[in-house]
């Protein structure tokens, strides 16, 4: 059984929503020098199968389902 | 023109959609269940706003992948009518049938509201009974529904006439005043290349009479119908 560990952001273009929100409670709390804060998406897939294969499936899922490549950057990686 | 409404599970806007279009546009319509793999049909099928699927991952990502959703491409590559509202914008975009994305507005807020909004091109099968320069006014309620797309795309949607609705002023000015949600250029609507299926973020099934506070929304209803009878002629 292998487990892939996918990370999802949005563009850097993009304006984050959630992110300008916490990063405005992180100055509140008298963070002074927070710069930025972008917040993604964290996903575990578990799959059967194993080596490139593997990989070459995630990637397929991410493109088609788990990430909007309009709008979202992706990576991954595969731990056996 | 036989109308058909997909519902999903978290679909909300699906009644109001069904009543517009049974009850004051008078024309048939049936709901289409998202795991129906026909369209019972119908003509023009209408992808109405909601959560659909609790709106996990992305709005519109799931919804996507449903079995109604291939009979809906199926349709439209066959030159059938789709209009996605709200919701419905959001998961024609996930689907690729029209351009772009919607991410969340930059206002940060859910914003629930009236607003006004110029034809661009009246020369759509959802726009022809419009007039250009005369501002519709039609609500809009959503929390991510600010339209984005990458340069060459926005080129050649607003070269080939495919914005059909931009957000703007009272007095029909396209302001950044008059932009709710951050889209750029002020989009609110748009078309396929072919014109046959449309993606709004405005509701115009909520704006058919008089008692909710303005008619124009049957206009964008309306003219599809219009479109449909004169190609018939």
């Amino acid at each position: 059984m292998a487990k892939a560990k996918v990370y999802v952001t949005l563009k850097p273009t993009l304006l984050d929503a959630q992110g300008r929100v916490v990063q405005t409670a992180l100055e509140n709390l008298g963070y002074t020098n927070v710069r930025g804060v972008r917040i993604g998406k964290y996903i575990e897939v578990e799959l059967e199968g194993e080596g490139s294969d593997i990989e070459s499936q995630v990637d397929e899922m991410c493109r088609r389902l788990l990430a909007n490549p309009v709008i979202e950057d992706y990576r991954f990686e595969v731990s056996e | 023109m036989k109308f058909g409404v997909v519902v999903f599970p978290g679909s909300n806007c699906d009644q109001d959609a069904y009543y517009a279009v049974r009850d004051i546009l008078r024309e048939p319509v049936e709901y289409i269940w998202h795991q129906d793999k026909d369209l019972k049909g119908a003509e023009c099928v209408i992808i109405p706003g909601g959560f659909s699927y609790g709106d996990y991952l992305r709005t519109g990502a799931v919804a996507r992948f449903s079995p109604v959703m291939e009979a809906v491409q199926k349709h439209a590559e066959n030159g059938g009518y789709v209009i996605g509202i709200c919701n419905g914008f959001q998961i024609l975009c996930e689907a690729h049938m029209l351009p772009g994305a919607l991410v969340a507005n930059d206002c940060l807020k859910f914003v629930c509201s009236y607003v006004n909004l110029l034809p661009v091109n009246v020369d759509t099968p959802w726009t022809n009974l419009c007039e250009q320069g005369r501002v519709l006014r039609i609500p809009i309620a959503h929390q991510g529904g600010n339209y984005v797309c990458a340069p060459d795309v926005l080129e050649k949607l607003e070269s080939e006439g495919r914005v059909i609705l931009r957000y703007c002023s009272a007095d029909g000015d396209v302001t950044k005043e008059a932009n709710p949600n951050g889209s750029i250029n002020n989009i609110a609507g748009i078309i396929n290349e072919e014109g046959n299926v449309a993606g709004m973020m405005p509701h115009p099934e909520r704006a058919v009479e008089e008692c909710l506070g303005s008619t124009d929304g049957l206009l964008i209803l309306k003219s599809v119908v219009e479109w449909a009878k004169s190609r018939q002629r």
